[in-house]
């Protein structure tokens, strides 16, 4: 047998608070393309930074040719022959295709670039990903494919042994795709190792010679593709009972509640779509498809090109958050931190700031009607905190996000809750307390619109969801239609 | 002894601990202190007389010091106050002395204070101007103004009821002491038992998030704004009628006079922290700072240095206490991580 070109043995890392990777094996051989898969905060990226340079880690073994690696930051990594292409390209656009491809290291003699020998030296390298543009030109004129092929580029160029390639398929067109395979399989034919990192089961199993699963922070198992079927490659990456984790959701819906008519701003064009009563509807897509940009409409934090929003059957007067509070809407957003929590005030006063009209008279707050409505919630949902005068910056993420909820709850009126990512950066045993109070508000007629990167988490608690891409809407699925692959498939093409 | 024991039980040291932590208490050690060492050096420091002179000071500077703690809690800043008051003495002299009535005066230039406030306010926020850059320009604005309308030359009122406005007495207490505790107890009580006081400091803690909960931020600031330039007006009024006359130069670097003892108790400059407990004592320590240097007959170009050093020791607190209270957070953070992990 071959010798593995890297090896990363029982690999552990921490972050405060987060156990990040826990006992973690990974190895690549040359010439080999191993996928590696797991739902999102498995510690793939993880797993990526720390073979690249860019995170430490706490314990373990990390060889490269039966050598401990010893890689000290990014660029150390790249000169003992590791390239990542990160999904979101690395290149500087306002340079040529040529400086991108030889970044900080141009050939130059007596401070003067040698410019014939790095157009003619790129050239070579870009006719072997087959690439047929002048080096020359910028970078921010090539198309995402391009762009991405001018990296595989780069990283020959820099005789990488292993090149990790992160969702590189994610911005690209079918044919693009069948493009880039023909170029893996020629590095791998080459004897590079590739390390292919993907949500997409069908071009894991069309590409790779074996897969590794991961999954919250551990390796689930190393397996042969030929030897393993989609169903049981799921079931290795989702693991855990989904039951459990998301609550059962029988919908008693009703009437419409929101009545969204070719809605569009700036960011996101011609929204139509409407959430019935007691209904959770999810907005999946990826990164930069228009999602956050979508609550930011419907809460008229954004200007209004035109369109309509009905709440309830009455339309809502103009775009201002304030407005949009008036009519019953509530918005938990995606930054808890910025936008969400107010650090220097009590978990009290964070509560019941959009419900304080409800123990004033004249003026005056009634303290005690406060405080007696807030130690209710805190029970209902349990917040776990000392005391109430607790500051919310040293609450737990998962508490910070119960009080955000609870913010809304406490009015009395409140119509349609907006939840942007509800479970980012929180821990798995408070994410099941989240989807509970959710379901169980929809239970009692509140609407809610949720915005979610992680399909599982959209799967198990909507009862309708649409796609985005590109700031439209492309697809809408029922429950019990909607599938991983549909998504993605309809949030990419 | 008892008191060792329960210190060791704990029952105590939290309390103290509490208390020491607290800036209030910390600023009232401060001001006692500095009291004790002025009355060492000064005989005079302690008499009635210098007592009530130095409240009678302090009230002056704190109405107008209390709306700029209400704009700083929000997040702005106002230089301009300085020159406001300037424009306050020059609209009341004018006023009174056209129509010889001092209520009318004070409407007037209330009046004239909601107009200015609501100027700023606006450029703040419908302007999206930076506070900072925009008051320093409505400040050069205003006293440019009192000195084109002035030709620089004062105005001497020619009421001579008006000079009792602000020197009076009701019993023991100068007037303007009793109007500075009417101001003090009527913030105090919005900053804590409204929704003004509320959204006051959600806005200034987390402007984004006050966004996205719907708060109305540009009309509170607006709304702060012009109740601090009333309230600046008002001590303008009472400054020209301490003069008996409208100074087109009064109020000269009272901006950052006021600025530094607000910041001096505990009001963080980026908004949303601090009390108005916390501006009292800071613009009280101030003010025995400067009435002990008269009572030592420093002179003034000395006592310009010390008020300047006093803003530096102020500014340099501000930035240790955000430190300090992030290193703070940090610590019980990592406390509480350890602690769940250990229960893992």
């Amino acid at each position: 047998m071959k010798q593995p070109i890297l090896k990363i043995k029982n690999m552990h890392k921490t972050f405060p608070g987060v156990y990040a990777l826990k006992g973690v094996e990974f190895d690549i051989f040359p010439g080999e393309v191993h996928a590696l898969v797991g739902e999102n905060g498995a510690g793939k990226s993880t797993l990526i930074k720390i073979m690249s340079g860019v995170y430490d880690f706490s314990e373990g073994e990390y060889e490269i040719e039966g050598k401990s690696a010893n890689i000290q930051n990014p660029l150390d990594a790249i000169n003992k022959g590791l390239s990542v292409i990160y999904q979101e390209l690395n290149l500087v656009g306002s340079l040529s295709v040529a400086e991108n491809v030889y970044f900080g290291r141009l050939p130059a003699k007596n401070g003067q670039v040698k410019w014939k020998e790095l157009y003619s030296e790129t050239k070579r390298y870009l006719e072997m990903v087959g690439l047929n543009v002048d080096p020359r030109l910028k970078v921010q004129y090539l198309s995402v494919a391009q762009q991405q092929l001018v990296e595989i580029a780069k990283a020959i160029s820099l005789n990488s042994k292993v090149i990790i390639m992160d969702e590189p398929t994610s911005a690209l067109s079918p044919k693009e795709i069948e493009y880039l395979f023909k170029v893996i399989r020629e590095l791998s034919a080459s004897s590079v190792g590739i390390v292919y990192v993907s949500h997409k089961l069908s071009e894991i199993f069309e590409l790779s010679n074996r897969i590794t699963v991961f999954r919250d922070g551990q390796r689930v198992g190393t397996v042969n593709t030929g030897d393993v079927g989609e169903q049981h490659l799921i079931m290795m990456m989702v693991g855990r009972e989904l039951a459990d984790m998301f609550p059962k959701h029988t919908p008693a819906i009703g009437d419409v509640m929101l009545d969204v008519k070719d809605l569009t701003t700036e960011k996101v064009s011609d929204i139509t779509f409407n959430i019935r009563k007691g209904e959770i509807v999810g907005f999946s897509g990826l990164m930069g498809a228009g999602r956050t940009e979508l609550t930011m409409a419907l809460f008229g934090v954004d200007r209004h090109i035109r369109g309509t929003i009905t709440i309830d059957g009455k339309k809502l007067a103009g775009a201002s958050p304030n407005e949009a509070r008036k009519s019953g809407l509530g918005l938990v957003p995606e930054n808890r931190k910025e936008g969400g929590i107010f650090p220097g005030l009590s978990v009290l006063k964070n509560m019941t700031i959009v419900s304080l009209s409800y123990f004033t008279s004249g003026i005056h707050i009634h303290t005690g009607a406060e405080r007696k409505s807030v130690q209710d919630m805190i029970n209902s949902i349990s917040i776990r905190t000392p005391s109430m005068e607790q500051l919310v910056s040293k609450l737990s993420g998962g508490n910070q996000q119960k009080v955000l909820l609870a913010r809304w709850l406490l009015k009395k009126d409140l119509k349609l809750l907006i939840i942007d990512e509800p479970t980012r950066g929180i821990d798995v045993g408070a994410k099941a307390e989240i989807y509970e109070i959710m379901v169980k508000l929809a239970d009692q007629g509140l609407s809610i619109l949720m915005v979610s990167s992680e399909l599982p988490e959209l799967l198990g608690v909507c009862d309708r969801i649409y796609v985005m891409k590109n700031g439209r809407i492309t697809g809408e699925f029922n429950k019990s239609e909607a599938s991983e692959e549909l998504l993605l498939e309809k949030a990419i093409h | 002894m008892p008191l060792n024991k329960r210190l060791e039980n704990g029952s105590v040291s939290g309390l103290l601990t509490k208390m020491m932590r607290s800036e209030i208490f910390v600023l009232l050690i401060a001001l006692v202190l500095l009291c004790v060492i002025v009355s060492c050096l000064s005989p005079v420091f302690l008499t009635t007389r210098n007592i009530m002179t130095t409240l009678r000071q302090v009230s002056l500077t704190a109405i107008c010091g209390f709306g700029l703690t209400l704009i700083i809690l929000v997040g702005e800043i106002d230089l301009s106050v300085g020159s406001a008051q300037a424009v306050a003495g020059l609209v009341m002299v004018l006023v009174l002395n056209s129509t010889g009535s001092i209520v009318l005066g004070i409407i007037t230039a209330l009046l004239v204070g909601a107009v200015y406030g609501a100027i700023n306010g606006i450029l703040v926020t419908a302007g999206k101007l930076n506070s900072l850059i925009a008051t320093l320009g409505t400040m050069a604005i205003w006293r440019g103004a009192c000195m084109v309308t002035t030709n620089a030359v004062s105005i001497q009122s020619t009421v001579p009821q008006f000079q009792e406005l602000a020197t009076g007495f009701v019993g023991p207490f100068p007037n303007a002491l009793l109007m500075a505790v009417a101001v003090y107890i009527a913030l105090y009580y919005m900053l804590n038992k409204t929704t003004f006081g509320r959204y006051l400091y959600a806005i200034g803690g987390n402007q984004e998030a006050a966004r996205l909960s719907g708060l109305p931020v540009a009309r509170m600031k607006v709304i702060v704004y012009i109740i601090s330039g009333m309230l600046t007006m008002f001590a303008g009024v009472l400054l020209s009628s301490r003069m008996a006359s409208a100074q087109p130069t009064a109020g000269t670097g009272f901006e950052m006079v006021v600025i530094a003892s607000i910041i001096l108790g505990g009001v963080s400059l980026s908004g949303g922290i601090g009390t108005i407990a916390g501006a009292l004592l800071g613009m009280l320590i101030l003010g025995v700072l400067q009435n002990g240097l008269t009572l030592l007959d420093v002179s003034s170009f000395w006592q310009d240095i010390t008020r300047g050093l006093l803003i530096i020791i102020a500014v340099f607190l501000d930035a240790r206490r955000k430190d300090s209270v992030v290193k703070r957070l940090l610590r019980e953070q990592k406390k509480q991580e350890g602690s769940e992990q250990a229960a893992l």
